[in-house]
């Protein structure tokens, strides 16, 4: 930790040139990327209550800060009980010396307070110690005291986002199956969580099973297969009122893996009929319904592209199920999975530049990410069955699912980073499996 | 969190209700309910009973990793399904396609719709109606043996006919 400039932790960047470690001259800065694996240190003191209605959210916001920062992987918090000075306003300056002498490399300040009407408010600031400078503007972001988590979380994403250079995704949830009971009668019901498993609720009930639940592009809606009618059909919820409708009911057929296009207006999905699956779209306003291919083998998992222009998708035509990049309104399929093994699942990076995906291969579940065209394939887990990631808003994290083996196995929610680092449980008390990740919450 | 306390006690109750639906005779927990000395579905020996259908005959074919291509073994199961079914008029069936645990989700749907239309397709060419028989794909969303081997993931790789009072859909 001699380096003034912390060249750090994570592949952020990947694909653009390694930036060199300018030790001394530079700003706090986590550059994200393959060399150097040493967490940034920190120190975010207790932030101010600068009232007395104000004492346990300023406790909690700021644990809540402390977790999402720590929970990246990048970042190291310092205890506080090597803290040398207190901060015990969020005016008085700050002593660079007492945090330097710690090896806190950035300080993170705060007050909070309450005002008669319930309503929360928190400013903070951030600091690079070593350059004795604050690191952008001081912030201050308001709310219901019920939504306290999101405001730090909002703190937090800043943070993150002023440190790395990259989207912050602490502001954001999940939403999944939850599950109960032994393999052979298991339990699923749809729920919604924040993305670090604080505020979990029921969206439905545990009567049918359901799968694969996928938020829209702005994370009002969810796509989802049910089998409530006795058959698996796609479902379109909306998230705030509970209201549902199933999506496409022509009898003698069976639809699932719904997923949006990015402008939310359309939905491509399976249909099976006369067993054999291939994909379809459907215009959500006008109920009109499109082939996109028509072929006797299996055709499934559309994902779009950002630009909605493609959708990569898994089929086993080739005699193995593999991946596939084909214009967004049908066309020509282009395989772009050659490696050993099966591949399924595939979810296009919001960002673009990746396509994460599940592999089978001689027994094994790996996630993985690839290029768009197949290219630098790299397996980021391996387990008895990992599988269907997806991805975190800034595109740098995956979320997915893992279950064990057995006659007591069980599912759990996993996320670790497009490196392959940072592999840490869903801190969600119960089992879960098939999460989808909200974007950014406005 | 109540919601979720009442869901838990469904589930439990979900379980029981998918044998003791009376129009429905599937066998996936052994052979029928209450009622009479050998259950609702009838005697395994009385060839015109369920029991005889779920259990003399065979309910189920399995099915190779990844395969929907109906074994040898299987087509006897069929053969034996099919002419009960011509002789036994009053009953109707879904074809469930099963996958087991060793797959992607979606896939396993899409692989036990296969599966379950493969079996449909051979009942209907031994001169089941079609209007008698419907599918559904349950992918690895109900496996029966829940081991992670071999030796459970081979039952749980299986197609089941599932009778049901009625002549058609």
């Amino acid at each position: 930790m001699m380096l003034r400039l912390l060249t750090a932790i994570l592949a952020l960047v990947l694909g653009h040139a390694a930036l060199p470690a300018q030790a001394q001259n530079g700003p706090l800065r986590i550059v994200i990327d393959e060399g150097v694996i040493e967490p940034l240190p920190f120190a975010v003191p207790e932030f101010v209550a600068e009232n007395a209605a104000a004492a346990e959210y300023a406790q909690n916001i700021t644990r809540v800060i402390a977790a999402d920062l720590e929970g990246t992987g990048l970042f190291r918090e310092i205890p506080r009980e090597a803290f040398l000075s207190t901060v015990t306003s969020f005016a008085s300056p700050v002593q660079y010396a007492d945090w330097k002498a710690i090896n806190a490399q950035a300080l993170i300040t705060g007050a909070v307070s309450v005002d008669g009407s319930g309503r929360l408010s928190v400013k903070f600031r951030l600091y690079d110690v070593y350059a004795q400078a604050p690191l952008g503007d001081g912030l201050q972001f308001g709310g219901a005291t019920g939504s306290w988590r999101r405001v730090a979380h909002k703190v937090a994403d800043q943070v993150y986002a002023r440190i790395t250079g990259e989207g912050g995704y602490f502001d954001s949830r999940v939403v999944f199956v939850a599950e109960r009971g032994p393999k052979n009668e298991r339990a699923k019901q749809l729920a919604i969580m924040d993305y670090d498993g604080a505020n979990m609720q029921a969206l439905t009930d545990a009567n049918s099973i359901v799968i694969a639940p996928r938020f829209s592009p702005t994370g009002d809606r969810v796509l989802y297969t049910s089998y409530e009618s006795g058959f698996p059909r796609i479902y379109l919820l909306d998230v705030a009122t509970g209201q549902r409708r199933v999506l496409d009911d022509q009898p003698g057929t069976m639809t699932f893996a719904p997923r949006f296009a990015p402008d939310g207006r359309r939905v491509q999905f399976s249909l099976s009929q006369g067993g054999n699956t291939d994909l379809y779209e459907l215009d959500l306003q006008s109920g009109r319904r499109s082939r996109l291919t028509d072929a006797p083998s299996i055709e499934t998992a559309p994902s779009f592209s950002p630009d909605g222009s493609q959708i990569v998708f898994e089929s086993d035509r080739s005699g193995t199920q593999q991946l596939y990049v084909m214009p967004a309104n049908g066309g020509e399929p282009r395989r772009i999975s050659f490696g050993q093994g099966r591949y399924g699942t595939p979810v296009w990076s919001p960002r673009g530049d990746y396509i994460a995906f599940t592999k089978q291969n001689q027994g094994r579940f790996h996630i993985g990410v690839m290029r768009t065209d197949g290219s630098e394939e790299r397996l980021l887990t391996a387990s008895f069955l990992d599988e269907g990631p997806t991805w975190a808003p800034n595109g740098r994290v995956i979320m997915f699912t893992r279950e064990t083996a057995g006659a007591a196995g069980a599912p759990g929610l996993y996320t670790v980073d497009i490196t392959g680092r940072n592999l840490r449980k869903v801190p969600y008390q119960g089992q879960g499996s098939d999460p989808s990740w909200s974007p950014l919450q406005p | 969190m109540t919601r979720i306390t009442t869901s838990i006690l469904l589930m439990t109750a979900l379980a029981v209700s998918a044998c003791s639906n009376a129009d429905r005779f599937g066998s996936a927990s052994g052979a029928g309910g209450a009622g009479g000395a050998y259950g609702a579905n009838g005697s395994p020996s009385d060839p015109t009973s369920v029991a005889y259908f779920n259990q003399t005959i065979g309910d189920r074919v399995l099915f190779l990793v990844d395969q929907s291509t109906l074994s040898p073994d299987a087509t006897v199961t069929l053969d034996g399904q099919a002419n009960w079914m011509n002789q036994n008029t009053a009953y109707s069936a879904t074809i469930e396609g099963h996958a087991d645990e060793q797959g992607t989700r979606e896939y396993n749907l899409a692989l036990g719709a296969r599966r379950a239309n493969a079996v449909k397709e051979y009942l209907v060419s031994r001169g089941v109606s079609p209007n008698r028989l419907q599918t559904v794909t349950y992918g690895k969303e109900r496996p029966i043996a829940i081991c992670s081997e071999e030796s459970c993931y081979a039952k749980n790789r299986r197609a089941v006919t599932v009778l049901a009072a009625g002549a058609g859909f």
